[in-house]
């Protein structure tokens, strides 16, 4: 069925004691779709990627990934299904190459890793494909350098490249542009671009610009809540939106 | 393969001075058997490196599984069997099994936790063998012969014993770097550096951490049970949390991250605590301080010695132009 969406959170809830930090939550990503969420510090939107990528449980509701109810999943199981996660603060292997970072998620869809003898550096199928992860990104020509040495916006690369190489359904991008500068947000606003049709994407981001740029769909989460799921112009238009979270200046 | 050589020409040299040792005036009895414990506890100690320095897992309770296996021998000694084709491979079983159980608990926690929950289940160990008043208890147990080998007596030869050793010793070197290069060790290394991002493409490090502790529980009991038949004498000392914690010396004097350092770390601890304990009746007053200095001023252990040497080298004025030559 072409229209059943690749994800759909079902009256999310989770507190923290009173804190209600997610409530009654439902939205949908469909393949090929990029769906934003956007929303004030503090409205709950780390909280809920944590739960969607198994990190957090939530205490009521459900979670379905590819038709199936990953809701009681580990975070690596939801991995293995397709379901690719970046941190919002840079998380990669910093004393790995960029080639040998993207080659462990390669690795972890192409048999077992319970092997001990044959070095896996010489796997050229592991880093064939990895090179062409690291080619999308536009991060090819520092295959070798240790992932410590790369540069803020590279790494963030470096963690798109590691999610498409996971050959992933969605990707679940926590504030992939958070911390990058105005080059490195442009380059990464066109990588996403490209990548856009590939995969369902969920995107978690502050800079609108890029939001309304890439997005399909957007949900504005407050407190913890969705207050209006739209398009770009439905939500640009949104009178609610516009008292409760955009400026005027947001909308120019 | 040149650069292979190059980082690891340091215990490469120490192999081959131990390979030529016997016929260079270190071929009598005392001078063998010295050197025998040396390669001996440095198997353990590799193995010890593979779980800090591979899997950032700071064990604090290996000398236990060292003494698995040379309980083992004991166990079979006094039950008057010492053929070595049963012998080894049970201590071996033995200390794996033993690893695999307290690791399978052990492994559930991480930090400081893990370092606790190791040195416990390593005293337990120590209790339990002091306990058993049947293989010697506090005393110890006295082997009543060396392990045979199809009914040959051939570890009685102390020459033989000692390239054993020595072929063992880098058997364990050669196989736990091919464990650490593979997609094992792959993942191994990884989730020490970051766990975070190896369970995000997919894998639970639980499972890898719980068989590389348990491998390295295996070669620290045939460690063991080499070393029963080194000193032809256990006694519960061996399992000591202290011996833990000088096996740890070992891995980190050698450098922390380098399988071979752990290598170099044995030989230089064994050796050193010989030699002073030879020089001066309070050795150990001098013997700590070292290690202190060692800890301080040798950033990377021993193994980085060479390469640190000759990048300070590289800075002096006169071989400056050499190197650009």
């Amino acid at each position: 069925m072409p229209d059943e969406p690749l994800l759909e959170l079902n009256g999310l809830c989770k507190s923290f004691g009173a804190l209600a930090v997610t409530s009654d939550l439902s939205l949908t990503v469909r393949p090929g779709e990029i769906h934003a969420i956007i929303g004030p510090n503090g409205a709950g939107k780390t909280t809920l990627i944590h739960q969607i990528s198994g990190t957090l449980r939530p205490d009521r509701g459900s979670i379905r990934f590819v038709g199936r109810d990953v809701t009681a999943l580990p975070f690596e199981r939801r991995a293995r299904l397709g379901l690719a996660r970046s941190f919002q603060i840079t998380s990669v292997v910093p004393g790995f190459t960029a080639l040998d970072n993207v080659a462990l998620a390669v690795q972890a869809r192409s048999g077992s890793s319970f092997r001990f003898l044959r070095p896996v550096s010489a796997e050229t199928a592991l880093n064939d494909e990895a090179r062409a992860a690291l080619d999308t990104v536009g991060l090819g020509r520092v295959a070798g350098t240790p992932a410590a040495a790369l540069s803020h916006g590279e790494k963030r690369q470096l963690e798109l490249a590691i999610a498409i190489a996971m050959n992933p359904r969605l990707l679940l991008l926590d504030e992939p542009l958070a911390g990058a500068g105005p080059e490195e947000t442009d380059r990464l606003i066109g990588i996403l671009r490209d990548l856009r049709r590939r995969y369902g994407i969920l995107l978690v981001e502050h800079d609108m610009q890029a939001v309304f740029a890439l997005a399909d769909r957007i949900s504005v989460l407050v407190y913890g809540r969705i207050i209006v799921t739209g398009t770009v112009d439905e939500i640009r238009s949104h009178p609610e939106v516009r008292t409760a979270y955009l400026g005027e200046d947001a909308l120019a | 393969m040149i650069g292979q050589l190059r980082t690891h020409s340091l215990p490469l040299a120490a192999l081959l001075a131990l390979a030529a040792a016997p016929f260079l005036g270190f071929g009598d009895g005392f001078a063998l058997s010295l050197l025998a414990r040396a390669m001996i506890l440095g198997m353990a100690a590799v193995s010890l490196s593979l779980l800090i320095g591979g899997a950032g897992l700071v064990s604090l309770g290996h000398a236990a599984m060292m003494g698995v296996g040379a309980y083992t021998v004991v166990a079979f000694d006094a039950a008057g069997v010492s053929e070595g084709v049963i012998v080894f491979p049970a201590a071996i079983a033995a200390a794996a099994l033993f690893a695999l159980v307290t690791g399978a608990v052990s492994l559930r926690t991480s930090g400081v936790h893990f370092i606790m929950i190791t040195l416990a289940f390593g005293q337990m160990a120590f209790f339990t063998a002091s306990s058993f008043s049947s293989l010697g208890g506090d005393d110890g147990y006295t082997l009543y012969a060396r392990t045979e080998w199809l009914g040959a007596r051939i570890l009685d030869n102390r020459l033989t014993f000692h390239f054993l050793c020595l072929a063992l010793l880098a058997l364990v070197w050669l196989g736990c770097s091919r464990l650490l290069a593979s997609r094992f060790g792959r993942v191994l290394r990884a989730a020490k550096e970051n766990p975070q991002r190896v369970l995000a493409v997919g894998f639970q490090p639980y499972p890898y951490r719980l068989v590389a502790y348990t491998l390295a529980g295996a070669v620290s009991g045939l460690a063991g049970a080499l070393l029963a038949n080194a000193s032809e004498f256990v006694s519960p000392a061996l399992l000591s949390w202290t011996r833990s914690g000088e096996l740890m010396f070992m891995v980190i004097l050698g450098g922390v991250g380098s399988l071979s350092g752990a290598i170099l770390g044995a030989l230089a601890i064994v050796l050193l605590e010989e030699w002073l304990s030879h020089l001066l009746v309070y050795w150990r007053l001098v013997f700590g301080p070292l290690l202190v200095l060692s800890v301080l001023f040798l950033h990377g252990g021993l193994i980085g010695v060479i390469p640190r040497t000759r990048a300070a080298l590289r800075l002096l004025p006169w071989t400056r132009r050499n190197a650009n030559a």
